[in-house]
């Protein structure tokens, strides 16, 4: 265990962190210290409160929560690998509420409002952009279904509306909204709250606070097993060792099938890949971020200048991340289309990473038939933006012993009970 | 890229296929609508072998029953329904 600079003082079980401000960027550069680590390894405990798995955002904010907002402090965090290494970043960090159903859209308007506060919160720059989310039309149905989802998102007192190509071309100049292209541009969903975020800062201040309320960040511990005594969770062994606890939450994606069925749990999941790219950074020439679900993409711009790509999931369910030509190639007709000017643009790199597809594109949170282990699992290609609320109300389920109202649509016995969710508008593109 | 070969066309390329997800064994019309809901919805979700059906949708439109790894999307097995080898 290493350690920087005076300003890091150690508590008996926490560290003290230093808070992160102007005048702390300002000192540091007169006195020319080294920047204390963002939280420390701890030694692993034999036992804890709660264990959850996985240490993307939703296991992060989880644990912030309860630790903040419910005083449950004895928490471990498990990640196999490094905080962040799964979908928490990989995803397109596109962040916005204008969702289908009011169950949808109310729970992801709580999480812009979370996220619109993180910063402050976490006190780490998590660099959240408010720049405007625009889904276009290019047919006539999808048009109608804009104006339900508006309809829907405006009696929610969320700001969304349909706009025409004219206003489209105000707010986006490179977008065609000619009547050349195939899939012509006759409208879009307007959202302003909706934009982008840094999704690594997110991940590390949601670590960072955290730790600084003594939540342990296991990295490079993985789960082997779940012990369970009579239909009760009692433990769980880790390749560091085992822990005893009353309580294990599974916030993991990609692997969530895999992690419930150490517990006997069966959960209704296909995983598949969703590809993404990154293009070389130029000048900031778009502003909002740019969805269409005819031509399966979403483009959005970075803070540094490179373009950012996604589509929608692969054909056939996987595990592997590998990257395909199909998606390349498609990708690029696709935006070449939308915006011309984009065509001798080089693509830097692709990537893929794991979606949790449910049924009905709700995500699965709650307690299971085996009492003490909870899912927060299935968040398909909708996770990322998800996170902040579904820590807060997943640290409210395991406080308070019942999901609360803004979850309690979205349990696993649904399935069996055949109230599925039917949030057509959970997935920006079609799948 | 996946190459799959379809025992009537040859080796084709995945994207000529529709994918139906992996094989459950249905259950009996006797049992009540909470098992038929699990068959419908629960999946295995292995990260290894599973068996699955494929539709060659532009090829011989006839489905498959195929053995895939999902780690590694390796085939070791591809047979038309309705034929034994």
């Amino acid at each position: 265990m290493y350690r920087y600079g005076r300003a890091v003082k150690r508590g008996p079980d926490m560290t003290r962190q230093q808070r992160f401000s102007a005048w702390s960027l300002f000192t540091h550069g007169l006195r020319k210290t080294p920047w204390p680590t963002v939280w420390e390894p701890h030694a692993l405990q034999s036992s804890y409160d709660v264990v959850i798995v996985g240490g993307g955002i939703h296991g992060l904010a989880t644990a912030y929560y309860l630790a903040r907002n419910h005083g449950i402090t004895k928490v471990a965090v498990l990640e196999k690998s490094y905080i962040g290494s799964g979908g928490s970043g990989r995803n397109t960090t596109i962040i916005r509420s204008n969702y289908l159903t009011t169950e949808g859209s109310r729970f992801y308007d709580r999480s812009v409002k979370l996220y619109e506060h993180l910063a402050a919160d976490l006190n780490f720059n998590v660099m959240f952009e408010q720049r405007g989310h625009m889904t276009l039309a290019h047919t006539d149905s999808s048009l109608r279904t804009m104006r339900w989802r508006a309809e829907v998102n405006k009696f929610e007192g969320i700001d969304s509306d349909v706009i025409d190509p004219d206003e489209i071309k105000k707010l986006a100049p490179y977008l065609d909204v000619s009547d050349h292209p195939r899939y012509p541009i006759l409208g879009a969903l307007w959202h302003p709250p909706g934009g982008i975020v840094r999704h690594d800062a997110v991940v590390w201040g949601y670590a960072r606070a955290a730790a600084a309320l003594g939540v342990h960040v296991h990295q490079e511990t993985e789960l082997l097993g779940i012990d369970i005594e009579s239909e009760n969770v009692v433990g769980v062994q880790t390749s560091r060792g085992p822990i005893s606890t009353p309580t294990v939450i599974n916030c993991t994606a990609g692997w969530a099938s895999l992690i419930s069925a150490m517990a006997g749990v069966t959960l209704p999941i296909t995983t598949r890949p969703l590809q993404a790219a990154v293009t070389e950074p130029v000048k900031h020439f778009l502003h909002p971020v740019i969805v269409s679900g005819s031509l399966h993409t979403y483009v959005s711009q970075t803070a540094r200048g490179e373009l950012v790509f996604g589509a929608s999931v692969d054909p056939f369910a996987s595990y592997s991340t590998m990257g395909s030509l199909e998606f390349a190639t498609g990708l690029a007709n696709h935006v070449v289309e939308l915006m011309p000017a984009v065509s001798n643009m080089r693509l830097l790199r692709q990537w893929a990473g794991l979606c949790d597809m449910t049924p009905d594109f709700g995500p699965i949170i709650g307690p299971t038939p085996v009492e003490g282990f909870y899912v927060d699992v299935g968040w398909g290609t909708y996770g990322f933006k998800a996170g902040p609320v579904a820590g807060e109300s997943v640290a409210d389920m395991i406080a308070n012993g019942r999901p609360g109202r803004l979850i309690e649509s979205f349990g696993l016995d649904r399935f069996e009970k055949g109230t599925l969710t039917a949030e057509k508008g959970a997935a920006a593109v079609g799948h | 890229m996946l190459l799959i070969k379809c025992p009537h066309c040859g080796p084709r390329n995945s994207n000529e296929f529709t994918y139906n997800g992996e094989v459950i064994p249905r259950p009996g019309m006797d049992v009540d609508p909470s098992m038929w809901r699990r068959y419908l919805y629960m999946k295995t979700n292995a990260a290894g072998w599973q068996s699955e059906r494929w539709f060659h949708v532009s090829g011989c439109r006839r489905f498959l029953l195929i053995e895939r790894n999902q780690d590694t999307n390796e085939i070791r097995m591809i047979r038309a329904y309705g034929s034994q080898s």
